[in-house]
């Protein structure tokens, strides 16, 4: 029974993946890759990773789907028919997938029976971080580092995003609502906000013991506010509030300088002491849902297009 | 009292995929835009609600049973304002908005 709902999976996965790759239309292969995202997270529910399957819905279906969307949509006047040059660059780009995928495929097959795993020490060590979730333990204490830096490629991304304003626009407004904003759209950023916040709390609350987390919680912040920016209800923020730039920089920074605490009061850099651990990971998780969902909505919300107010 | 349950678990579901099925077919086979998207809805509004109502006896707590309603009507806000803005740029004969 199960095992026909997962081939129709991987069919439907592979199906769509084609679809992405050959279509011509750039738009037409995007709304196939959101379904891609979707399908994917299906795909990790049934391999029984929940947080996973929540992230790729939230960051591979959702916002990466509206950055591609817009970045389409900006791009398309330049990017007419197909050149020559562009077929032979799709053409070592298949090549190389396919290597790629080959290599790994040859590599989890040739995996030894049963896999190596790390999980029972994970396990172990769950109850000196005082978390119930082995994957949010994973995120931010064993592999702190990890997250740590994959937060500050996200401010990065969203620096090189500003830095695409023309000089006389710097530190202004990112322009979001189209000017004729239809009825519905502002009917439902009035309606769903204070539900959408409510989920997000609940999510990065859960994420301690359950499936969540910052990730999730912040994509879902980050898309009830881009909803009221769409809906005209709220301005979009001049970049170079101090506020909006404390938000964007406030959880790496606070994530680092607990990094740093961690050589007075613990083994070094990125340790927790004792007992303390799940406070200090809640209060971090906290700030850094903030700043992720501040991230991905500007990233969403493009370079700034006016100028900034004097 | 389980098999009760259980037949209506089992009728609910199916009737709602059967809609799920069904609003598919009319999203391929309708010739406009307005008939797919009338299509779509019957499938997400009905077919869900149909899905929700049949999985409600199998919920383990009465929070579990009320998240299922809410994934519900919070499907249901989503869709129908969708629904308008596809239709209404369809009604405009505007190109979709960037």
């Amino acid at each position: 029974m199960t095992l026909g709902l997962d081939l129709t999976l991987i069919a439907g996965l592979l199906a769509l993946a084609l679809h992405v790759v050959i279509v011509r239309d750039d738009r037409n292969a995007v709304v196939a890759f959101v379904a891609f995202g979707l399908l994917l997270g299906l795909a990790w529910v049934r391999l029984y990773s929940v947080d996973v399957a929540l992230t790729e819905a939230a960051i591979g279906g959702g916002v990466t789907g509206v950055l591609l969307l817009r970045t389409e949509a900006l791009i398309r006047p330049a990017s007419a028919a197909p050149t020559a040059s562009r077929r032979s660059g799709g053409a070592l780009a298949a090549i190389a997938c396919v290597l790629l995928a080959g290599g790994l495929a040859i590599a989890v097959l040739s995996f030894p029976n049963p896999a190596p795993t790390l999980a029972p020490e994970a396990a172990e060590a769950l109850g000196r971080t005082g978390l119930g979730n082995p994957v949010t333990a994973v995120l931010l204490a064993y592999r702190s580092l990890d997250t740590l830096l994959e937060k500050i490629v996200l401010i990065i991304a969203l620096v090189g995003l500003w830095s695409l304003a023309p000089e006389t626009l710097w530190g202004g407004a990112p322009e979001l609502h189209p000017t004729a904003i239809p009825e519905p759209l502002v009917y439902l950023a009035r309606v769903l906000p204070p539900f959408g916040v409510l989920i997000a709390v609940y999510e990065f609350w859960v994420g301690a013991d359950a499936p969540g987390g910052t990730f999730q919680a912040g994509t879902i912040l980050a898309a009830m506010y881009l909803l009221v920016l769409k809906a005209g209800l709220r301005p979009a923020p001049e970049v170079k509030r101090t506020a909006l730039r404390v938000l964007v920089a406030g959880g790496p920074a606070l994530f680092l300088a607990v990094g740093f605490l961690g050589f007075l009061m613990a083994d070094g850099f990125l340790s927790f002491p004792d007992g303390a651990a799940k406070p200090l990971i809640v209060g971090i998780e906290a700030a850094l849902t903030l700043s992720i969902a501040g991230i991905l909505s500007l990233l969403v919300a493009g370079p700034p297009s006016k100028a900034p107010a004097p | 009292m389980t098999y009760i349950m259980d037949g209506f678990t089992l009728i609910c579901v199916s009737a709602g995929t059967l809609l799920f099925l069904a609003g598919t077919l009319g999203l391929l086979r309708f010739p406009d835009t307005l008939s797919r998207l009338h299509a779509l809805s019957k499938a997400d509004n009905l077919g869900l609600g149909l899905i929700v109502i049949g999985l409600l006896p199998q919920a383990t707590s009465v929070t579990g049973a009320l998240k299922l309603v809410c994934v519900w009507l919070l499907a249901q806000l989503s869709a129908a304002t969708a629904s308008q803005l596809i239709a209404g740029v369809v009604f405009r004969g505007k190109p979709p908005p960037k």
